[in-house]
């Protein structure tokens, strides 16, 4: 149902704030930990079944990739890694419940996990409580830090201001129009987009419209785009709706010819639904495609090919989960430990040299700097790079966008 | 542009919008309507159209190019087959142990859903996939400049006529049809006057789901692909059966009409949500007046 997408939230409330990371009640320690002399087992929390498979089979797979390189170069001091899966089958109060299973039952070192806010919602209670150790893939809305979670794709600001800022440059867009589906990442994301338009672009929002999940029928929404004729429109509608919304733009004559259109919520894998076709000459924000140009990503995503077939695309999320067993793999290392305390301790200023996006840096807040880049969509369901920013600082909680 | 040229899109938009809720209810009016099955899977006899464009889109890509811009029309087709006959063996092996229980057809069909969901996923992958639609399908006809009409929308509203046109005049005037009628007001007298009842259950069934069938090939000019994409239409649908009368054909076609222009109007004039939840009030309160829908057949109490 809401296939790509991002980022159902089901609460706005930060957990908490900067600076003031919870103090685990009850952690575990490392002996406790599912340890052994050769093994190191971890933990993975995806949904296998259920709606958002469509999504997190992408971040299961990259995430067994790591894990796999990591073990074959050695493992981690000396330890290999050990994969406990456990399916959180799109159903958030399962999330958590798994969740306590892997830290309370499997006492696992760390967990690659959820893809949704929402799921992630559901369990950052259970690994604040047990002070467990979570990578969170998915780019989303910000407005949350843990001492708890590393979140290793984008918060709102960095996926959303630089890709406006590129519009006015080199668009000359001045009036944008905002379109999302309606739950809290589009809704959070497209008001920090109309405070940077309105307050640092001084340009104009025409419209601004929300549409159910699941909808199917945008022939209004066309309409009102071609009564406006906004520069850009900046689209973030999700799932299902994704494919209805990009097929009915083209059959309605609004294509990349006489409309700008950027968004944030169609990578490789959503395009592969919409068809090429149908979206060719459009834009998308996001730090990651498969496509860059670069030496760790062209091994990266041979390696991808060669193990999950010739056919698999690589989108932004998949990218930020394989990234996830190397953050924990550097931190641990750092750390000479696998205690929760002391990887977390180590984990800030930590820098991945090898990632496939380039290169990546772990900030203080938990989250990673990172750039972003305007890919243009092609016929072949992928996109061509044609801008990239430089290293932008995570700021999960921006002041004067709220 | 023109608000005059506005004004002739958006028109476009109400009815194409009236053709795809009618196009979906059709089988359902027949199933729900004709002979009280719940059928909340209805949404994955969709999903099975959907699919058979996919598969007979890679099939011409890849062994028969000459097809290419005509598989479209094969698809539509082969989904009324396979979507059929998927019904044929669901009612004989569910549904018609369920005839006398109709509220338990909902929680069986329900589980069916589930079940045709995880079996696509687990068939075609989790992942969304796109049908090559022939570029002949994704344009739109320009009678103006400013006026653009998509060619999947007249396309809509041609099957959608033919296909009404056909269930109307098979229940009005085929052998069929008839008997069908005939079972539907009075089973026990149906059968004593010599219909196989049995028979015309299964094939009712059979039909609303090749129907369904049908508008899932259809929709993939309009909508995505993928394990649960018929899921996305099962509530609207239900929702133009029972506003429209649960037993009448005309009020299912009056139902989708009032809906669809309520909905592409209020669209117009505010946002996608409230235009929703506006529209589904108004429904709610119709139906409070009139409990039994636009259209009620007139049944001996």
């Amino acid at each position: 149902m809401f296939l790509v997408g991002c980022n159902q939230a089901k609460a706005t409330s930060s957990t908490s704030t900067s600076g003031e990371a919870p103090k685990a009640a009850s952690g575990s320690p490392a002996s406790a930990m599912a340890i052994t002399d050769k093994e190191v087992t971890v933990g993975q929390l995806h949904s296998a079944t259920g709606t958002m498979a469509i999504s997190e089979t992408g971040s299961i797979e990259a995430e067994r990739l790591a894990i796999d390189q990591i073990n074959e170069s050695g493992g981690i001091l000396g330890h290999q890694i050990k994969i406990t899966q456990e399916d959180g089958a799109s159903d958030w109060p399962t999330f958590a419940e798994k969740a306590k299973k892997l830290l309370e039952q499997d006492h696992v070192a760390c967990v690659f996990g959820c893809w949704t806010s929402a799921s992630r919602k559901a369990v950052l209670p259970v690994f604040e409580k047990d002070n467990g150790l979570l990578y969170y893939p998915t780019f989303y809305e910000g407005l949350e830090q843990s001492k708890n979670v590393f979140y290793t794709g984008q918060e709102a600001t960095q996926q959303i201001l630089a890709g406006l800022d590129w519009l006015q440059k080199t668009k000359n867009a001045k009036t944008f129009f905002l379109i999302g589906s309606d739950y809290i990442w589009p809704r959070t994301s497209n008001k920090i987009a109309r405070k940077h338009i309105e307050n640092v672009l001084h340009g104009t929002v025409v419209g601004e419209e929300y549409y159910p999940l699941g909808h199917t029928q945008f022939g209004s929404l066309i309409n009102k785009i071609k009564a406006q004729k906004p520069d850009a429109v900046y689209a973030i509608i999700v799932g299902g709706s994704n494919v209805s919304f990009y097929k009915q733009l083209k059959a309605a004559g609004v294509t990349a010819e006489n409309q700008t259109l950027l968004t944030i919520s169609v990578t490789e894998d959503e395009l592969l639904g919409i068809g090429g076709e149908n979206m060719v000459g459009f834009y998308a924000a996001m730090k990651y495609f498969q496509s860059l140009d670069n030496d760790n990503n062209k091994k990266f995503v041979a390696a991808f090919k060669a193990k999950y077939g010739p056919k698999s695309v690589i989108g932004d999320v998949t990218q930020a989960a394989y990234l996830g067993p190397w953050l924990w793999k550097a931190a641990v290392e750092k750390a000479n430990s696998f205690e929760v305390d002391k990887v977390v301790a180590a984990s800030p200023g930590i820098e991945l040299t090898t990632a496939p996006e380039g290169y990546v840096k772990v900030h203080p807040n938990h989250h990673l700097w990172s750039k972003l880049r305007i890919g243009q969509a092609q016929l072949d369901g992928q996109y061509k790079v044609v801008y990239e920013s430089g290293l932008i600082e995570p700021n999960p909680f921006p002041k004067g966008y709220q | 542009m023109g608000n005059l040229s506005i004004f002739a899109m958006q028109a476009f938009n109400g009815l194409s919008t009236f053709c795809v809720l009618l196009l979906m209810a059709l089988g359902l009016a027949i199933i729900f309507g004709q002979m009280g099955v719940i059928n909340m899977a209805h949404g994955e006899f969709l999903t099975i159209g959907a699919y058979t464009t996919y598969l007979l889109s890679q099939f011409s890509e890849r062994f028969a190019p000459w097809l290419l811009n005509s598989y479209f029309l094969v698809a539509i087709v082969v989904a009324f087959l396979l979507a059929g006959a998927l019904g044929l063996l669901v009612e004989h092996f569910m549904i018609r142990y369920l005839y006398k229980r109709p509220l338990d057809t909902l929680l069986a069909t329900w589980g069916l859903s589930l079940i045709m969901q995880q079996v696509f996923r687990s068939v075609f992958g989790a992942r969304e996939v796109s049908a090559t639609l022939p570029n002949w399908l994704m344009g739109s006809v320009k009678p103006t400049a400013n006026i653009d009409i998509p060619i999947n929308g007249l396309l809509l509203i041609g099957l959608t006529v033919i296909l009404t046109g056909i269930v109307f005049f098979g229940l009005l005037y085929t052998r069929l049809g008839v008997q069908v009628r005939a079972t539907m007001q009075n089973r026990a007298m149906a059968g004593a006057a010599g219909i196989n009842t049995n028979r015309v259950d299964r094939l009712t069934f059979a039909f609303g789901c090749g129907l369904a069938g049908i508008a899932g090939a259809a929709f993939t000019t309009i909508g995505s692909t993928g394990p649960t994409s018929g899921s996305l239409y099962i509530v609207d649908t239900f929702l133009v059966v029972v506003f429209g009368g649960a037993q009448s054909l005309l009020g299912t076609i009056a139902s989708a009409f009032s809906i669809a222009q309520m909905q592409a109007t209020t669209e117009f004039f505010m946002t996608g949500s409230m235009a929703k939840v506006l529209t589904l009030s108004a429904v709610i309160l119709i139906l409070m007046l009139r409990p039994q829908g636009l259209f009620a057949l007139k049944v001996r109490s």
